[in-house]
């Protein structure tokens, strides 16, 4: 059945927003504290460790697939909601930070590849 | 005659709104692949120009209804803040990793926490630095618009627990806007130069630049297969602005400049 994978992302998402929720009252901070990467962790743990591949039957692959081929549109459609004018009325500090922040950080890249050892993998290599 | 079925057509367009985006997005994205095909040869990616009209539709949208969610507050395109809103953005995210490699993650942890502090710390230090540029003096309002260069939500967090002027903190949230922006457009361009072709790239990478929205288009962009890892780290960004932002940073610009 599509609903069982879809299902397990939605249950992966719950579990992580709430581990990361908890996070966030233990270290004292308002927010939500990476849930979405815990949500990540948790559904790759089940899907990669937990459940082996055989034992997910491809009906329940593509109520997951899917959603990572709706991701794009998603993307677009929440471009499209960005509230873009207001971050250009910001002016000269807004677009002059936000520029340079992502200048600054992207130059660093090559750098930390470089000092945390420079080990290639290509993305066909996984499993 | 004519008027009626418009505003038939209208009607149900708006009491549909989640299906009216699916059809406008699939209608934007059969678009962009055609000028992606047609004008650029496909040197440039049909995601990139995607990306990079809706951000422009949603400015326009901006300055005709003043209001703040882009093309979604015209009645008509409604659904396209639903497809778009955090909650299908973070699904869709979840969703990525199936197929990816647990191991890859595991490898490459240590240097996505790494670059989560440097991201963190570089973005509030060049958000303090313009600031300073532009005649800030008082550490707090410093402290919020370094915080709003990290993330639009660490700079209102920031605000708030500092207790900075809203001017303040409405300036620190549009920087952290430009940045996202900044990255949806530029990262398909800057990809091949800066070596971000690998899961261990993507991982440095979301955790320098952290903005989810940005990483997440921008890497769309690049190559679909590397979202997962770039969006993994990028998740923590947030949430560690908002734990160092107020204090060791805030304490750090007190040390400065207080």
């Amino acid at each position: 059945m599509i609903i069982y994978g879809t299902a397990m992302v939605a249950f992966c998402y719950f579990a992580g927003s709430i581990i990361g929720e908890l996070l966030g009252k233990v270290l004292g901070v308002s927010a939500n504290v990476g849930g979405v990467g815990f949500a990540m962790l948790l559904l790759l743990l089940v899907t990669e460790r937990i459940l082996p591949e055989q034992k997910i039957r491809p009906a329940t692959k593509q109520g997951i697939t899917y959603w990572q081929g709706m991701y794009l549109s998603v993307t677009i459609a929440m471009a499209a909601s960005q509230n873009v004018f207001q971050a250009l009325k910001g002016g000269m500090f807004a677009i002059l930070a936000g520029v340079l922040a992502v200048g600054v950080s992207i130059s660093l890249i090559p750098l930390i590849n470089r000092l945390t050892g420079d080990r290639q993998f290509k993305t066909g290599e996984r499993t | 005659m004519m008027r009626t079925v418009l505003s038939y057509i209208e009607e149900l367009l708006i009491s549909n709104d989640l299906v009216t985006s699916f059809l406008v997005v699939g209608i934007c994205t059969l678009f962009a692949s055609q000028i992606s095909k047609r004008l650029f040869k496909g040197r440039v990616h049909a995601s990139a120009i995607a990306i990079a009209l809706a951000l422009l539709a949603s400015g326009l949208a901006g300055a005709v209804t003043g209001g703040s969610k882009g093309v979604a507050d015209l009645p008509v395109l409604s659904g396209i803040g639903i497809l778009g809103s955090s909650m299908f953005r973070d699904f869709a995210i979840v969703s990525t990793v199936y197929g990816a490699s647990f191991s890859e993650f595991k490898k490459c942890g240590l240097t996505g926490g790494i670059s989560l502090f440097a991201g963190v710390i570089t973005s509030y230090f060049v958000g303090v630095a313009v600031a300073l540029a532009m005649g800030y003096r008082d550490v707090t309002s410093l402290a919020t618009l370094g915080a709003g260069t990290v993330t639009f939500i660490v700079g209102p967090v920031t605000g708030a627990a500092l207790g900075a002027d809203s001017v303040v903190i409405a300036l620190g949230i549009a920087a952290g806007l430009i940045k996202s922006i900044v990255v949806m457009v530029i990262t398909p361009f800057v990809a091949k130069r800066i070596g971000l072709t690998t899961p261990k790239t993507a991982m440095i990478y979301g955790g320098l630049v952290g903005s989810v929205s940005g990483i997440s288009a921008g890497l769309t962009a690049v190559d679909p297969e590397l979202v997962p890892y770039g969006a993994m780290t990028a998740t923590f960004y947030t949430g560690l602005g908002c734990l160092l932002c107020p204090s060791i940073l805030y304490g750090a610009a007190c040390l400065i400049f207080g």
